[in-house]
C-alpha cells in the first residue's frame, strides 16, 4: 500500500537573481509502515522537498510542475486554509528543524497543546487533558512535564515534547527534519528511541526522516533516499545503501562518515573534491558530472533518469543505465 | 624513535565567577598527560568538559590555578616574559575552530601569514617566497588567496590558511582546537591529511581537541576522554572503545550512532 506519493515533482525559488532549482524532478513513493531516511549535504533540497510533499508552500517557493498524492489525495490541488483544517497534523505532521524553540516560552506545555488543538476539533480542556497524559504515557515521557514552562525542560526532552504534541491526533504519516542535530548523544538516542515507539504503537504508520548523518539514519530507517543537488540520486534499503553503494555520490558519502569502528578505520576517510554546484545555474546533464571520478562524454549532456538495478535499487546514473552506450 | 615532548601534571583551572556572591567554577581538575614526539593525541568530550581550558592553558593564554606543564624537560608553567612566550609559541602553536574569529575581517588575510615572522628567528628568509611555499604545501594556490579579505575565501581555505601558518614556523606541537567542526565533511579529510603529513615529515605532535568521537578515534595514538573538567578514561582508541572503564564512556559508547553496527532494541 502507497501512502505517499510524489510524480515528477520540481518545485523552484523566484528569486529577483533568478530561479533556484532546488527540486527538480523528483520521483517517490513511500509504503505504509516504512521509515524513510533522505539524507544529502547541506543545499541540496532536502528541506525543500519536505516542505514540498507537505503543500507548504510559500513565495518565493512555488510548485512547477508534479503532483502529490497522500492517501489517494491530491494534496498538491488544495489550498492552505483546506490543508490546515484537513490536512497538517491530521493526516500529516511535520517537526521541523527549528523544532526546539516551536514551543511558546511563555506558555506551560498543556496550554500550548490547548491553543494547538484549537485549531482542529472541538475538544474539551478535559478531553485535550486525558488525551495529552495518555499520550506522554505511551511514550514514557514524564507526565510532569506538561505543567512545566519550555525553558524547565532540556533541549532533548522538548524535541520529545515537540513529536508527542505533533501526533497528538495520530497522523499516518510524521516528517522530521534534522530532529536530533542540536543534540549530545544521549538525548539524541532518547528522541530516536520516541520516534520508534510512535510507529511500533502504531500512532504513526509511515516516517520521512531528513537528516545529513547517514548514522543516525542506519539505526532507525528501513530505506535511505540520497539527494544531491535537487535531485534524487539513489534510493535503496538501508542494508543496500550501506554496503552496496551504486551511485558515486553515495559511495563518496558513505566513505566520508567517520564513526568510532574498526571498519572506517580500515577502509579510511575519502572526501569528494569540489563543491556542491550553486542551483541558481546547475550543471548540464548529470548534475554530480563536474565532481565525479567517472564522468563520462554522456553524462554531461544527458541527464540520466531514476531506474531500477538489482532488485530494490533505483539509481540516477549512466554508468547502470542500459541507455550507456548513447 | 620518539622522546617526551610535552608533560602535564595534575593542571587544575578554577574561575572565579559573581562580584558580591563569589562563586567558583572548577573548569578543569587535576588533567595529566603525557605527549610524546610526533604522536596524535586527542581530549575529547562534551561542551563544558574543560577540553578548551585546557588547550589554552598548554598554549599559555591562561594561567593554571595550579600544576605544572613541562614542554622539552623545561618548566614553562610560570612563563611571562614576552621574549620567553614567543619562543614558546613559535614551537607550540594554536589552530581554533573558527578560523574567523582569527582574522581581522578589515584586514587582507596576508596579515595572519606574514605576522608569523614575527616568531621565527631568522630575519633574513626571504618572506614572500616562504609564504608562498607553505600555501601551495597545503593545497591552495597563492594567487587564489594572497590579497584576499577574509569573507572572500570559503571555510575550508579559511581554515587551510591556519594550517599554512604551521607550515612556517614548523612547531614541535600544535594545538587544534576543533580544528575542523565548521568545515563540512570532504574538506575535513584534507585539514587532517596536512596534520599527518607535518607529522611524518617534522614529528610534530599534535594535540586534537574535538567532541567527535569517531573523528578521535580514528586520528589518535592516544584518546583521554574529558567529562565535567577531568580525565575519565585513556587509552588506545581501540582500547577505548572496546574496553571502556568509566561509566561515562560506556554510555558514550552505547549511545552513539554507528554506521556498521545497529543498537540493540532498534
Amino acid at each position: 500500500m502507497i501512502l505517499l506519493s510524489a510524480e515528477n515533482v520540481r518545485a523552484y525559488y523566484f528569486l529577483p537573481q533568478g530561479v533556484v532549482k532546488a527540486v527538480d524532478g523528483i520521483n517517490l513513493s513511500l509504503e505504509k509502515g516504512i521509515t524513510l531516511g533522505l539524507a544529502g549535504e547541506s543545499g541540496c533540497g532536502k528541506s525543500t522537498l519536505v516542505n514540498t510533499l507537505l503543500g507548504s508552500i510559500k513565495p518565493p517557493l512555488r510548485l512547477v510542475e508534479g503532483k502529490i498524492l497522500l492517501d489517494g489525495k491530491e494534496i498538491s490541488k488544495m489550498n492552505i486554509s483546506k490543508l490546515k483544517k484537513d490536512v497538517w497534523g491530521v493526516e500529516v505532521s511535520l517537526v521541523p528543524q527549528s523544532a526546539l524553540n516551536a514551543l511558546m516560552p511563555t506558555k506551560k506545555v498543556i496550554d500550548f497543546i490547548k491553543d494547538a488543538l484549537v485549531q482542529h476539533k472541538k475538544f474539551s480542556d478535559s478531553e485535550i487533558l486525558s488525551l495529552a497524559k495518555k499520550r506522554f504515557e505511551e511514550l514514557n515521557l514524564d507526565v510532569k512535564a506538561l505543567y512545566m514552562f519550555p525553558h524547565e525542560l532540556s533541549g532533548g526532552m522538548r524535541q520529545r515534547v515537540v513529536i508527542a504534541i505533533s501526533t497528538l491526533l495520530n497522523p499516518k504519516l510524521l516528517i522530521v527534519d534534522e530532529p536530533t542535530s542540536a543534540l549530545d548523544v544521549s538525548s539524541q538516542k532518547q528522541v530516536l528511541r520516541t520516534l520508534l515507539d510512535l510507529k511500533k504503537s502504531g500512532i504513526i504508520q509511515s516516517m520521512i526522516f531528513v537528516t545529513h548523518d547517514i548514522a543516525v539514519l542506519r539505526q532507525i530507517a528501513d530505506k535511505i533516499g540520497i539527494m544531491y543537488a535537487g535531485k534524487l540520486v539513489e534510493l535503496s534499503s538501508t542494508d543496500n545503501i550501506l554496503y552496496n553503494p551504486k551511485h558515486p555520490y553515495t559511495v563518496g558519502l558513505i566513505n566520508a562518515i567517520v564513526t568510532p569502528e574498526p571498519e572506517v578505520k580500515r577502509r579510511k576517510i575519502m572526501s569528494i573534491p569540489g563543491q556542491p554546484p550553486n542551483l541558481l545555474n546547475p550543471p548540464s546533464g548529470c548534475r554530480f558530472h563536474t565532481r565525479c571520478k567517472f564522468a563520462m562524454d554522456i553524462c554531461l549532456h544527458k541527464e540520466p533518469p531514476l531506474l531500477e538495478v538489482e532488485g530494490d535499487t533505483l539509481v540516477a546514473c549512466h554508468l547502470f543505465s542500459s541507455s550507456k552506450g548513447g | 624513535m620518539s622522546w617526551l615532548l610535552l608533560s602535564v601534571d595534575n593542571l587544575t583551572k578554577i574561575f572565579t565567577v559573581g562580584l558580591l556572591r563569589k562563586k567558583e567554577i572548577v573548569a578543569v581538575r587535576d588533567v595529566s598527560f603525557q605527549v610524546d614526539s610526533g604522536k596524535f593525541v586527542s581530549l575529547v568530550g562534551e561542551s563544558g568538559s574543560g577540553k578548551t581550558t585546557t588547550a589554552k592553558m598548554i598554549l599559555k593564554l591562561i594561567q593554571p590555578t595550579s600544576g605544572k606543564i613541562f614542554f622539552e624537560g623545561k618548566d614553562v608553567t610560570m612563563l611571562n616574559k614576552y621574549q620567553d612566550l614567543k619562543e614558546y609559541w613559535s614551537k607550540v602553536h594554536g589552530i581554533f575552530q573558527d578560523p574567523y574569529a582569527s582574522f581581522n575581517p578589515l584586514q587582507k588575510v596576508d596579515r595572519v601569514l606574514y605576522q608569523v615572522f614575527g616568531l621565527i628567528k631568522d630575519q633574513n628568509v626571504d618572506r614572500d617566497k616562504t609564504v608562498r611555499e607553505a600555501l601551495k604545501e597545503v593545497g591552495l594556490n597563492p594567487e587564489e588567496v594572497l590579497g584576499k579579505y577574509p569573507h572572500e575565501l570559503s571555510g575550508g581555505q579559511r581554515q587551510r590558511i591556519m594550517v599554512a601558518r604551521c607550515y612556517l614556523i614548523k612547531p614541535k606541537l600544535i594545538v587544534a582546537d576543533e580544528p575542523v567542526s565548521m568545515i563540512d565533511a570532504s574538506t575535513r579529510e584534507g585539514v587532517i591529511q596536512l596534520l599527518s603529513n607535518l607529522r611524518d615529515e617534522y614529528k610534530t605532535s599534535v594535540i586534537f581537541i574535538t567532541h567527535d568521537l569517531g573523528l578521535a578515534y580514528y586520528v589518535s595514538d592516544e584518546m583521554l576522554i574529558m567529562y565535567k573538567g577531568q580525565v575519565v578514561e585513556r587509552g588506545s582508541p581501540d582500547e577505548v572503545m572496546d574496553h571502556p572503564s568509566s561509566e561515562y564512556t560506556k554510555r558514550l559508547k552505547a549511545d552513539i550512532p554507528l554506521l556498521y553496527r545497529k543498537w540493540e532494541g532498534f
